[in-house]
């Protein structure tokens, strides 16, 4: 058995490698055309904004790699945050009532999954149904009225103190690094990836496809319900109307990051260097004194041409790896 | 039925009586016996539409039959599912392999039954390892089980999704069409395999258009015509002219087919 030269690890992570190099150079730039920029409270900055992203499209990295996508993020983040504040109101304490939340989201992405893999209805058209049901639940259930003043212990998820960094920083880091291992070491991860790259593949294998997809949007809506609690808990308030086209960022963060949209590959470390490549971005445009309308059509640019450029990589860099391995292989 | 295989003695993997499938008011299978052998290559060839596609659906548990019974290790069954089938130890290599592509031939191997360690993660040590074994026992070579199987070539391919079966605790494993699109070495390679698996004691059951490859490899040839088998032979007890005859029904011999012939 010859071994090819060739490894396919560095083809796997070139993606994350380009990514970092257009961070470290964004980085650089801004460090030299303004001051404030590398100081601790501008990047204490970043990453606090950046940790809601983060946590939202880690939920969307298991989906999209699944094959499958979830519009109904930002609504769900809206509606548990709606549903903590409520369960709050009614006397419950801070722990049961953030369950009660997480809970919700969960129950969301369940429906989410079971109405796409039982029914086998596209995942596109039924979370953008979930997505209005959701934002019209919190809608109702509010009377539109954003409710706010909650216990120091719950707004402490969102604007609390450890040591020099803040309960989302370190929520958002610890779901990171347990995200990564489950995808990339769990059975579950497995079968998610396994879903994106052949879901008939894996049913023949005898796996219950309809239990793994409908844990995958049940683990997006949990993820939405935690960006649901750090949005509530960090403005002190909940917004029926929060987390408005939250679902649109997770999903430009997580397509950026190298994750396939046609399924079959994710990558968490990615998810996490493009969330803090659009927080950086985001930031540095404030910090330029750039109108943000230009923030928009910039991200839209990025993301554009990060993807056009996975595209045209993967179409001629698999067709000449392929070759490669073909014939070294006898 | 005639049967000239003379395998009284032996007890079958499987025995099928009495199958019969139709589709509407299509008939693909009219009551077909048939009885496969551990350690023992059997094709199954013939037309277009003759049935032979609706028969190893029905022994895969893809499809229930409308009448008649599968038997197994001493049991019978009305039909299968393809988890029972798993179960049971048959395993199906499909036409289109079924292979996960982005992922790589040790997770393809093992997908379903992927060991852990510590209860939680995925053991990917010792699914490369034993993949690595397997693939050298099937003398399958591929440049690295840690390879996505979409860098791999056909055979290859062939060769990842013949180890999962085996990995699925198979006994008995059907190939679809395994020569299809294959060139030639790449053909007499898995026919090599093909054929080392009935060699290795496993039942082997092979639909093949290619009466070449067929002879090459096969212990019995049967040869299955309008839903019903019309043939069942040993190898070495026959020759491509004659199977072609009964595949094609011009060969005729006593019973079952007047009517068509006379009208044709």
């Amino acid at each position: 058995m010859k071994r090819t030269k060739i490894k396919l690890l560095p083809g796997n992570i070139f993606p994350q490698l380009l990514l970092i190099l257009v961070l470290l150079a964004m980085v650089i730039f801004l460090s030299v055309a303004s001051p404030f920029f590398l100081t601790w409270d501008n990047l204490r900055n970043v990453f606090d904004h950046s940790s809601l992203y983060i946590i939202l499209a880690l939920g969307m990295t298991f989906v999209i790699s699944s094959g499958g996508i979830d519009l109904s993020v930002g609504a769900v983040a809206a509606l548990s945050g709606v549903c903590m504040a409520l369960a709050m109101q009614g006397g419950l304490g801070v722990g049961i009532s953030i369950l009660i939340g997480l809970a919700v989201g969960g129950l969301v992405g369940a429906a989410n999954g079971s109405v796409i893999s039982l029914l086998r209805i596209n995942p596109f058209i039924v979370t953008l149904g979930f997505m209005s049901l959701a934002r019209g639940l919190a809608l109702i259930i509010t009377g539109g009225i954003p409710i706010y003043g909650f216990p120091r212990a719950f707004t402490w998820w969102g604007s609390g103190h450890i040591g020099p960094l803040n309960p989302p920083m370190l929520l958002a880091a610890f779901m990171a690094v347990l995200a990564a291992l489950v995808l990339n070491m769990s059975r579950f991860g497995y079968y998610t990836l396994a879903l994106g790259g052949n879901e008939e593949a894996l049913r023949r294998s005898g796996v219950s496809i309809h239990l793994y997809k409908i844990m995958v949007y049940l683990l997006c809506g949990v993820t939405a319900a935690l960006g649901g609690l750090v949005v509530t808990a960090r403005l002190n308030t909940a917004e029926p109307l929060a987390g408005w086209m939250l679902e649109l960022d997770s999903i430009a963060a997580v397509v950026l990051g190298g994750t396939s949209m046609k399924g079959g590959r994710g990558s968490i470390a990615g998810t996490l260097i493009a969330c803090l490549l659009l927080g950086i971005l985001r930031n540095g445009l404030v910090i330029l004194s750039i109108p943000s309308y230009y923030q928009q059509l910039l991200i839209g640019m990025i993301i554009l041409s990060a993807v056009i450029f996975a595209e045209v990589r993967s179409r001629k860099g698999l067709a000449s790896t392929h070759k490669k391995e073909r014939s070294t292989a006898v | 039925m005639s049967n000239d295989a003379g395998q009284e003695k032996r007890i079958p993997y499987i025995r099928l009586r009495n199958i019969k499938k139709s589709f509407g008011h299509v008939i693909a299978l009219d009551g077909v016996d048939l009885d496969i052998y551990s350690g023992e290559v059997m094709a199954l060839v013939g037309d277009n539409g003759a049935g032979k596609s609706t028969l190893i659906k029905i022994i895969s548990g893809v499809l229930n039959p409308d009448e008649g019974e599968l038997s197994l290790n001493g049991k019978t069954f009305k039909h299968l599912t393809p988890s029972k089938a798993i179960e049971l130890g048959i395993s199906t290599v499909y036409q289109d392999l079924a292979l996960v592509d982005c992922r790589d031939a040790a997770s393809n191997i093992f997908l379903g039954r992927e060991p852990l360690k510590a209860a939680f993660f995925v053991d990917k040590k010792r699914m490369n390892r034993e993949s690595e074994e397997l693939l050298r026992r099937l003398k399958v070579s591929i440049p690295s089980v840690t390879t996505p199987v979409e860098f791999l070539s056909g055979g290859q391919r062939q060769g990842v999704a013949v180890a999962r079966s085996i990995k699925l605790q198979g006994r008995m494993i059907t190939f679809d069409e395994p020569t299809a699109a294959m060139g030639v070495s790449e053909s007499a390679r898995v026919l090599k395999l093909i054929r080392s698996l009935g060699d290795e004691g496993f039942a082997v059951l092979v639909i093949s258009h290619n009466l070449h490859h067929v002879f090459s490899i096969a212990d019995r040839i049967c040869v299955i015509r309008n839903g019903r088998l019309v043939k069942d032979f040993r190898t070495e007890n026959t020759n491509p002219d004659q199977v072609v005859g009964f595949i094609t029904g011009s060969n005729r011999y006593s019973g079952e087919y007047k009517e068509e012939n006379i009208t044709a």
